[in-house]
């Protein structure tokens, strides 16, 4: 549905983008992570056509974005990091604007107007001048007007933001019962926000695609070695040592709450059973015992960490070879 | 509804729920009014004295009042024009909505045209709010219509050419003051290009320099001569503006 092949954005010496490729399948879900200024705002323009792209083609439902922008912007709906509202409009006013805008008109409009206004709760506020609601409602307006012609291609940037626990659960739901029927590309500064709706991953940082997999595979991939957490009611002295001798385990870690240990072990052998077998034999009195897995967040750190020449010992199998600090 | 009539009902909702229009209104018809009204008084103390003299005074208000009363209403306009458009493109630019609008399925030169209309709507408007004044003269007194008729049709085409202008100025920028200043000063030098052209004398630069200027195109049409040249003049200068509108609306996005 979206196929990007090689995209540089220049903007005068400012390399923005530097050869950018990715491409997103019918009703998959795909999150842009990086930190600011990493590209994910360019990217997002270049493919909803309010810019073009120094080289390389992006394509959207099979239409040139260079060559055949209507047809492109037709398909699309996009919500910017602002939400684009009218202050001086009620919100009906507003989605009514918004859906002539885009060839909507008569009955279809009104009834798009209504599902978009139910989907996103604003109800209560539909009859209100825009500029007089909160931040979330006018997030809320914002979605309301990207989703209005029902698009084929959603491109959000950083949807969830100014939204408060609740409605941040209710619009990833959204997210997720939209997939399948649309294609979501969103950016997003919140990494559970990736793992909970999305699919894939693309981590971008100083304008190149530094990792793009599934959440658990970029996890995985960058694991170097299994922990386990192990929590001991009454350790005795040699308990160290002992835990050490366990066949796979590398090196123990006290951690500050007493009687709780942090075991590194070999990749992919898994030492639970010997660990509490031992525990128990023992009568270590054994509380707690699980597997640490590397959440998104540490990977996203490691990896633009890496850019910038922190930790140089992690190896990504998908991107190319680190470039300059950013 | 079209896009255009879209963006039309769009901005005259925006225009009338802002304050501008009604501040900038109640100026333009008070002054307008007020200087009617100091034209009129002028006349008919000119006919007492003509009166003393003569014995008898043939008035003729279409040179005493509605030639004095266009020549000042130009002057009007240049000032308050560019406030009513200073905030189509540059308010969007603020607020992020420009973007929106861009990524629109719309095309560009439909996106000027709309914002250049329903200023250009809200302009009539205000216009025929003064055509009170020569029908509230012409029950107490006799004029030619004809020249009032052109003079108005001059109006007309000058407010389109200042809406033009300030549509331009709009789009270069994000502050609306700027907006508002630079679409001024664009008209002033418009304005002095005639004083220019009259001091090159009736050569051909001090021609063309006169023929860029407004000043004698608006003449003529106040004066009564509708003449196909001064037409061309104003529809060219018009297109040239929006055309130039369009441009830096669609480079705004390389930035």
């Amino acid at each position: 549905m979206i196929e990007v092949q090689q995209i540089t954005k220049r903007y005068g010496q400012h390399t923005a983008l530097d050869r950018v490729s990715f491409s997103v399948a019918k009703g998959e879900v795909l999150a842009f992570l990086g930190p600011n200024g990493a590209g994910k705002t360019t990217t997002m323009r270049i493919l909803t056509c309010f810019m073009p792209a120094t080289e390389g083609t992006a394509r959207v439902a099979g239409f040139d974005c260079a060559d055949q922008p209507m047809e492109v912007k037709r398909r699309i709906g996009y919500l910017p990091e602002t939400p684009p509202v009218y202050q001086e409009l009620t919100v009906t006013e507003y989605l009514r604007f918004v859906g002539r805008l885009r060839g909507l008109s008569g009955k279809v409009l009104t009834a798009s107007m209504q599902r978009e206004i139910e989907r996103l709760g604003l109800g209560i506020v539909q009859h209100r001048l825009i500029g007089n609601l909160s931040r979330g409602f006018r997030q809320r307006v914002g979605l309301a007007q990207a989703l209005l012609h029902d698009p084929q291609v959603l491109i959000l940037d950083e949807p969830t933001v100014g939204l408060d626990p609740k409605q941040i659960i209710e619009i990833r739901e959204l997210i997720k019962n939209l997939a399948g029927s649309h294609s979501v590309i969103l950016s997003t500064h919140i990494l559970p926000e990736a793992t909970a709706v999305c699919q894939r991953v693309v981590i971008i940082s100083g304008g190149r695609i530094v990792a793009e997999d599934t959440p658990e595979q970029l996890s995985a991939r960058l694991r170097q070695s299994e922990k386990i957490s192990l929590t001991l009611k009454s350790p005795t002295a040699d308990t160290d040592s002992r835990l050490k001798a366990v066949q796979g385990v590398q090196n123990v870690f006290t951690s500050g709450v007493s009687g709780t240990f942090l075991l590194e072990c070999e990749l992919g052998r898994d030492v639970r059973e010997e660990v509490a077998r031992l525990a128990v034999t023992s009568g270590w009195g054994l509380l707690e015992l699980k597997a640490i897995s590397m959440t998104l967040e540490d990977v996203f750190l490691q990896l633009t960490r890496h850019e910038e020449g922190l930790a140089p010992d992690i190896v990504v199998a998908s991107a190319e070879p680190a470039g300059q600090p950013v | 509804m079209t896009p255009v009539q879209a963006i039309i009902a769009k901005e005259l909702r925006s225009y009338f729920v802002s304050p501008v229009v009604y501040a900038v209104g109640s100026v333009f018809l008070l002054t307008v009014g007020l200087l009617a009204y100091l034209y009129v008084v002028f006349a008919g103390a000119q006919a007492i004295q003509l009166m003393q003299v003569q014995g008898s005074a043939q008035l003729n208000l279409n040179d005493l009042v509605f030639r004095n009363l266009f020549a000042s209403t130009r002057f009007i306009l240049l000032i308050i024009l560019p406030i009513l458009t200073m905030r189509l493109f540059a308010e969007e630019r603020k607020l992020r909505t420009f973007e929106f609008l861009l990524t629109s399925p719309v095309g560009i030169n439909e996106i000027v045209a709309g914002k250049f209309l329903s200023v250009f709507l809200v302009f009539l408007g205000l216009l025929g709010l003064t055509g009170l004044m020569p029908l509230m003269l012409a029950l107490f007194s006799d004029f030619d219509w004809y020249p009032v008729l052109t003079g108005y049709l001059g109006l007309i085409l000058l407010g389109a050419l200042f809406l033009s202008v300030g549509v331009l100025a709009s789009a270069l920028t994000e502050n609306q003051i700027v907006a508002a200043f630079v679409s001024i000063g664009l008209l002033l030098v418009l304005w002095l290009l005639a004083g220019l052209g009259s001091l090159l004398g009736d050569t051909a630069i001090g021609q063309a320099v006169s023929y860029l200027s407004f000043m004698e195109h608006y003449d003529h049409l106040v004066r009564g001569l509708i003449d196909t040249k001064d037409l061309v003049y104003f529809f060219s200068s018009l297109a040239l503006m929006l055309f130039l509108s369009h441009r830096v609306v669609d480079s705004a996005r390389w930035k």
